[in-house]
């Protein structure tokens, strides 16, 4: 029995050498799946495990509320909202910073640390260096980040335009807070750490400069277990409100918190869609293959048999094919997941900058890899092997009977035409295996559409980029100032060096509520007739600013239930807080932050104001942008300034370096796929035919006419799947765009007709190149044996 | 027969092999497959090869069919240096020159009766139709069948079809009734018989059963990779008359 045994194996290992490229086409296939798995579920284990641990550790608040200054008494009345456990006054403020290697101004958030110890929430871990002393009222902790873009360490200093005062800022720790893992700057759309830096000064330094002492204007808060976050945020509000508080938000509302475990939802979500479609692929790979193996080893198959193995025994040794191939592929598939996810978090560092843990060896994600994979293998072999465990042994030891055609309608309707017999062997053959046809047409459309689908990212974003940054928001910059100031600011700027044209814009914090269901907005009020920053419909024909209503973003209008016409509730968060029912007049197609709009009179009105305006935007001659910088720095009263030319590089530059990647990858598993179906269908066609076609060599045929035979029919496969591949790939973007849309992204649904081409030149080209390689087979067919052996 | 006389008439040569010799290696494993054939084949005649397995005779089919290259020796068809040809030129002459059919006949499965003949008269140069091919084989009444609705015997008479459908110079016969009952295989023979007579093709036909020799012209007997007799036949029977 030892023997047997042996022996078997042996054979198992040999008809294992011999299709070797097929069962390694197969594996990776499969270790595609397993890897996206293993490296997406792996890499959300790190961030959520990783994001939760320094959450802790740092104490990341439940609540924030900013406000325009309240007296620090106020504190004892916040801490007795009910379900309160935690409270902690902060004083914050927007700076422009003066950067000795920036001729641009940057933007800076102070954050005030407590005079003794260290914050109750939200805590600085301190990485390098130490807190600020109370006694130095210049000395500064800034992150890590933006300490290391500027090429800075403790010990340096840079100056800060402070209330409207110059002031020089001495660095002595470097920090981490779990407020800006996702550090976005003011207007930015994706983290600049050249631009934006967080930095903390002691608590008594930052009140005096901002005429604050004995007072405060952001509250933190953590709250009991069980306590209504709602019921909090409500009566925050309404202790806030007469001190120009603009509306509390909860934790999942805070921005670097949204973006973070937004990020994790996605990558959850890619993980759980992709890998079973790998496995798919690879099940029925498996499938066509092993059934090949059992059917042209149908006489040892019998021969085992009348030797005396029974049924399991014969099936054993066809499943163990099918588990080696699964197991390779599983190994396969957990080292280049693992490699992979080191390279994703690798990636995250970059942009979410928190101490992130390493990736682990999770049990859990390995097991049910397996368990998946497994099933994948059985799904795909177990069909082939019953078929050689069920084969009876006289059946199997008779010849076979040539595989039998009939004339079907097809081929009628094919007869009216003249065409040569190599050609009609393909269409039969084709249309005799019309299963085995169908499927490989659904993997080689597969891979189209896979490439569809990651090219219309890049179609997507280049979109959104041509629209928002050229067409939408075309000024150069936006000044922004602390308070809103009378419209005649405009002049003033007009005549600043470099400035071609400018804007007004004003801005209005709001909450939108319709019934139960509410939103924390901008309500951004527009001039007619602008010509910098233009509100577009969605054919980017210019919206003139609606004299009796609101513009309002489709986005919003779906998220708080409202259709045109409607009236929304508007509660303005600042000033004299009015509250005024306004109907909607308008729904604006937009790609990024979602907005509302109105005539800038209108916005005066509703605020009860003369012309007022919180930000100009502006054109500059970029021969004097330097001078305007150095200008605008200086300015008191300027809060901030962001540069759309900033904004579209670290928009491009964040792109380049992740999305990019994933691209890059999904584009490789595609081919991967196209090559790994084209060249089984090759191969297994190859395998049932070389007998016929080494017969048509003696009969007189060329190689090349006989590969056309071998070929012909992966070409017309081929082909046909390009059509349906693009339509699959048109499909699963038009599933995918809404389901990526965030609350501060949209994808719109382009897709270009490059992407088209460019997905089946890929897939064709991996399809030429198996016809390459099978080619090279059938110009090595031995013409003499293929005559003696019968079928 | 090596002067080429025969009726008094000086016979044209088809094939001449001068010391033929085939050498495979496999492995460090040496085989004289043949070992200095010398053999002439005329136009027209029918000739039968005898021996056991493994005697050459199967080998020198195929180099005479241009399937392969002798390892020494040289071999003319008519003028045509075959031992000096490349790989395109032999299937080229495969092509044009050369019928061959199977013990296992080797048709394609997924083309019909008429199709399958079809297949070879697409190329070459002034073939019969191929219901024409079909009928000479008596099955005229089988044109649009598949070869998974004919019998072992019709499938071979398709094959001979396809075979003579070119209207060859050379039909090579591998074994042509060796998976066929004997009335089946007479009817094959038949159709081979009739090809020869019929198209003047000069025949060739291996054989592991000596009562075919009667039809032949003359019977080659293969040993060791050498002939080890060539007798005239001088009462050709009639392929009904053969008994086995």
């Amino acid at each position: 029995m030892v023997m047997h045994i042996d022996s078997l194996n042996r054979k198992l290992f040999r008809d294992l050498w011999r299709i070797k490229g097929q069962a390694l086409a197969i594996s990776m296939v499969m270790a595609c799946g397993i890897a996206l798995m293993i490296s997406s579920f792996g890499t959300v284990t790190v961030l959520e495990e990783s994001m939760n641990a320094f959450y802790d550790r740092t104490r990341f608040a439940d609540v924030f509320a900013t406000l325009k200054r309240a007296p620090d008494s106020l504190k004892e009345d916040i801490e007795r909202i009910p379900g309160v456990s935690i409270v902690e006054t902060r004083v914050i403020a927007a700076v422009n910073l003066d950067l000795p290697n920036m001729a641009e101004p940057a933007t800076g958030q102070l954050i005030s640390l407590p005079e003794r110890g260290t914050p109750l929430l939200n805590d600085v871990i301190i990485l390098n260096g130490r807190y600020p002393s109370s006694q130095r009222p210049s000395e500064i902790v800034v992150t890590d980040a933006f300490a290391s873009a500027h090429g800075m360490t403790v010990g340096d200093s840079f100056k800060a335009i402070i209330n409207g005062n110059k002031r020089s800022l001495e660095i002595v720790g470097l920090g981490m807070t779990p407020e800006y893992i996702y550090a976005l700057g003011p207007g930015s759309l994706m983290p600049d750490d050249r631009r934006f830096g967080v930095m903390w000064m002691g608590r008594k330094a930052l009140a005096a400069a901002f005429d604050l002492d004995g007072a405060f204007n952001s509250v933190t808060m953590a709250l009991q277990l069980g306590a209504s976050e709602e019921e909090v945020i409500r009566r925050l509000d309404v202790l806030l409100e007469p001190y120009g508080g603009v509306g509390s938000y909860a934790r999942e509302d805070q921005l670097s918190n949204f973006f973070l475990v937004n990020e994790i939802t996605q990558l959850r979500t890619s993980g759980a869609v992709f890998p079973p479609v790998f496995l798919l692929v690879a099940a029925f790979l498996l499938n066509v293959v092993v059934s090949r193996i059992v059917a042209t080893e149908r006489e040892q198959i019998g021969l085992f048999k009348a030797f005396g193995y029974n049924d399991l025994e014969v099936g054993w040794i066809y499943l163990k094919l099918v588990l080696i191939l699964v197991f390779v592929g599983l190994g396969m598939g957990i080292a280049l997941g693992m490699w992979m996810g080191g390279g994703m978090i690798t990636m995250y560092t970059t942009y979410y900058k928190f101490p992130l843990l390493d990736l682990g060896i999770d049990p859990g994600v390995f097991t049910s890899a397996a368990v998946i994979s497994l099933i994948a293998g059985m799904v795909g072999g177990l069909g082939a092997v019953r078929q050689a465990a069920k084969l009876s042994p006289a059946v199997a030891m008779a010849p076979p009977v040539p595989t039998s055609y009939k004339a079907g309608p097809l081929s009628r309707f094919f007869a009216q035409f003249t065409i040569s017999q190599p050609t009609r062997m393909i269409f039969r053959h084709v249309t005799r295996f019309p299963v085995r046809a169908s499927l490989t047409i659904i993997g080689v459309a597969f891979s189209v559409a896979l490439m569809i689908m990651s090219l219309f990212f890049l179609d997507s974003v280049e979109r959104v980029i041509e629209v928002y940054f050229f067409q939408a928001e075309r000024q150069t910059l936006t000044v922004s100032f602390v308070e809103p100031r009378p419209a005649t600011v405009e002049q003033e700027i007009q005549h600043l060096p470099g400035v071609i044209q400018t804007q007004p814009t004003r801005g209005v914090a709001v909450r939108l509520r319709n019934g139960h269901l509410s939103d924390r907005k901008s309500i951004i009020g527009i001039v007619p007739g602008a010509d910098l920053n233009r509100l577009l419909d969605s054919e980017q024909k210019i919206i003139e600013p609606p004299p009796g209503g609101l513009a309002l973003s489709k986005h919003i209008a779906k998220d708080l239930n409202l259709k045109l016409g409607d009236l929304v509730t508007v509660e303005v968060l600042q000033e004299r807080r009015p509250v005024e029912q306004i109907p909607i007049v308008r729904l604006v197609e937009e790609y990024l932050g979602f907005q509302a709009y109105m005539h800038i009179d209108a916005v005066n009105r509703l605020m009860r104001e003369g012309p007022t305006v919180t930000g100009i935007h502006v054109m500059v001659d970029s021969r004097y942008a330097d001078d305007l910088y150095a200008t605008l720095k200086d300015t008191p009263g300027v809060a901030g300034i962001a540069q759309q030319t900033a904004t579209l590089a670290s928009f491009r530059e964040t792109m380049d370096n992740t999305m990019n990647v994933m691209i890059g990858f999904y584009v490789a598993l595609a081919s991967l796929i196209a090559f790994g179906v084209a060249y089984n269908a090759a191969r297994i066609a190859l395998s049932e035919r070389s007998r016929a076609l080494a017969s048509l060599r003696v009969l007189g045929f060329t190689r090349e006419e006989v590969t056309y035979i071998l070929l012909g029919e992966l070409g017309i496969l081929t082909l046909i799947s390009l059509p349906v591949g693009c339509l699959l790939g048109y499909s699963m973007a038009l599933a995918m765009s809404p389901m990526l849309a965030t609350d501060l992204y949209n994808f719109p649904f382009v897709i270009e007709s490059s992407t088209y081409g460019w997905s089946v030149v890929v897939v064709c080209v991996s399809a030429v190149l198996c016809g390459v390689i099978t080619r090279r087979r059938v110009f090595g067919l031995d013409l003499v044996s293929a005559l003696k052996t019968r079928e | 027969m090596p002067d080429g006389v025969q009726d008094g008439t000086r016979l044209t040569e088809t094939f001449r092999a001068e010391g033929i010799t085939k050498v495979y290696e496999t492995g460090g494993l040496r085989v004289e497959a043949l070992r200095g054939v010398d053999l002439t084949l005329y136009e027209g005649e029918l000739v039968v090869l005898l021996g056991p397995s493994g005697s050459g005779k199967s080998t020198l089919l195929n180099i005479l069919g241009g399937l392969d290259l002798p390892t020494a020796g040289q071999l003319f068809f008519k003028d045509l240096e075959l031992t000096a040809c490349s790989a395109h030129d032999l299937t080229m002459y495969r092509r044009d020159h050369v019928g061959f059919v199977f013990q296992f006949y080797n048709l394609i499965p997924s083309l019909t009766a008429r199709e399958n003949v079809a297949l070879v008269t697409e190329i070459a140069e002034d073939p019969m139709s191929a219901s024409e091919a079909l009928e000479m084989v008596g099955l005229e009444h089988r044109l649009d069948h598949f070869p998974s609705q004919l019998s072992g015997g019709e499938q071979q008479r398709v094959a001979i079809a396809r075979a003579i459908a070119k209207r060859p110079d050379v039909l090579l016969c591998d074994e042509p009734t060796g998976a066929l009952d004997s009335k089946t295989g007479i009817v094959v023979l038949e159709a081979l018989d009739r090809a020869n007579r019929e198209l003047g093709t000069t025949t060739a036909l291996i054989t592991h059963n000596a009562g075919i020799k009667d039809m032949s012209e003359r019977v080659i007997r293969f040993a060791d990779g050498q002939i080890i007799s060539v007798d005239e036949n001088p009462v050709k029977k009639a392929p009904q008359e053969l008994t086995w």
